[in-house]
């Protein structure tokens, strides 16, 4: 079959972009292969490391697992949308200050996870940290410099509230929950 | 991955059309995080890929309705996951929804998806099934109301036909208090599959309603009308004998990679035992 070509419009970064794609192509593939933005790394492929994550709409995905046509008319969010005219953001100025990236590969996914997990819960308690990165792995194992990280861009950007003790899904509540012991 | 061509369509109508004229050539996709996977690895290798969601017909949303509550065909796990109702009067199934994936694969995943994969693993299915969910289709003869009950067969195959869609999944809202609970047994914490999932109901008149997935070609409901159960001034040898009778069906698969299956057996009375405690003081602060 001769792969049929989409046209897409989207939001990419701030940025108004029209490009066309293959149907079958992945929104990873596209931001990388046709856009250039090849912060985004490409992993496991099956969505189990979120070493793609991106925003789209605000909300954290694995773009590997997206079609780059499903993007029409969203508002994309990557990595290299974070650091303003300014400098980093405060979640990236974190990562630095404790060390968070080793090897860097999965960085710029966690970073994404942050983003997304500190604009619904501003003030994150360590498990809703551990759970909201929960699709995002770190293959040096890094993942206290990580969580530490996101608790005090937590701080930097709202520090006026004390964080909230419970996670926001209660699965605290239930004796097998996913949650680690504080 | 493998070519194929994109309809978008924005009506229903248009697309179980689609769906008709292409038979098992064609694939919906909707959150596409099961689809996209097996698109990839080539174990699906359809000529068309139908994306749902652009359809208008088609409800992102979950609303109350008559003493129900309506689940719309293309809401994602993190939506029914926080929806007030849904964590207040079918706990189960909010919980159930909150452990899919990661956040990023809530985000996308559907409950329709969930269901029509038909995955013995689903997190959610177990949820429906003690929830008494039905789950509305649409074909090109028009619409059928399934329990939810009679939409599994095995994995991966289900009653809904080729050319129908998942329009709505419907529950129905407990006037008197009850309690419900999702138990899940994984590899590791965080991200992963199911080796157990166990949900349960416990209404006030003492019928526990108990199902488990995981450990056979379909998620199984079963239940005990007798209210021993839900009973907790009987011994607790008489009521995890009677836990134990409900699990008699469970048949895990030996060729499993996740979990032997006397693991499994011994963890689904384990979780099953959690469910039934869990939904038991949940039913009691319900009421209070």
């Amino acid at each position: 079959m001769t792969p049929a070509r989409v046209a897409v419009a989207a939001t990419v970064n701030g940025r108004a972009r029209a490009f066309e794609v293959e149907a079958h192509h992945t929104l990873l593939e596209s931001l990388r292969d046709d856009l250039g933005l090849t912060g985004t790394k490409e992993c496991c492929l099956v969505g189990e490391c979120g070493a793609c994550t991106v925003l789209v709409d605000g909300r954290s995905v694995d773009s590997c697992l997206m079609l780059a046509v499903e993007a029409d008319g969203a508002t994309i969010e990557t990595v290299e949308g974070l650091a303003g005219r300014a400098g980093l953001s405060a979640v990236q100025a974190a990562f630095l200050d404790t060390g968070a990236a080793q090897c860097g590969f999965c960085i710029p996914g966690q970073l994404m996870s942050a983003v997304a997990l500190l604009a619904d819960t501003p003030h994150p308690s360590r498990a809703e940290i551990e759970e909201g990165l929960a699709g995002n792995l770190c293959r040096c194992a890094g993942y206290e410099q990580i969580f530490e990280a996101v608790e005090r861009a937590a701080d930097a950007v709202a520090p006026a509230r004390a964080r909230t003790a419970e996670p926001r899904v209660d699965v605290a509540a239930i004796p097998d929950a996913k949650v680690a012991p504080q | 991955m493998r070519p194929f061509a994109y309809e978008r369509p924005d009506r229903i109508a248009d697309a179980v059309a689609i769906l008709a004229e292409a038979g098992d050539r064609a694939r919906l996709l909707a959150g596409g995080t099961d689809l996209i996977i097996r698109l990839r690895d080539g174990t699906v290798r359809p000529d068309v890929v139908v994306d749902v969601k652009r359809i208008a017909d088609l409800d992102a949303g979950i609303r109350e309705s008559d003493g129900r509550l309506v689940i719309g065909g293309r809401a994602v796990m993190t939506d029914i996951a926080a929806h007030p109702v849904v964590r207040r009067v079918l706990t189960g199934l909010a919980e159930a929804a909150s452990v899919v994936g990661s956040a990023q694969i809530r985000n996308r995943a559907t409950l329709a998806g969930n269901i029509g994969n038909a995955s013995p693993a689903a997190d959610t299915v177990p949820a429906l099934l003690v929830h008494d969910a039905t789950v509305v289709v649409q074909g090109v003869d028009g619409q059928r109301r399934i329990p939810i009950d009679e939409v599994f067969v095995r994995s991966g195959v289900t009653t809904i036909r080729h050319d129908e869609l998942i329009t709505a999944i419907e529950l129905p809202l407990p006037d008197d208090p009850s309690g419900s609970a999702h138990q899940r047994r994984t590899r590791r914490r965080g991200h992963d599959l199911a080796s157990v999932t166990v949900a349960c109901v416990i209404g006030r008149d003492g019928v526990t309603r108990l199902s488990y997935g995981s450990v056979g070609p379909r998620p199984l409901l079963r239940s005990d009308e007798r209210g021993v159960l839900a009973d907790r001034g009987r011994p607790d040898d008489e009521r995890r004998a009677v836990l134990d009778a409900l699990f008699t069906d469970a048949a895990p698969s030996a060729s499993s990679m996740r979990a032997s299956p006397e693991y499994r057996l011994a963890m689904l009375r384990v979780l099953g035992w959690r469910a039934v405690e869990t939904a038991l003081a949940r039913r009691g602060e319900a009421a209070a």
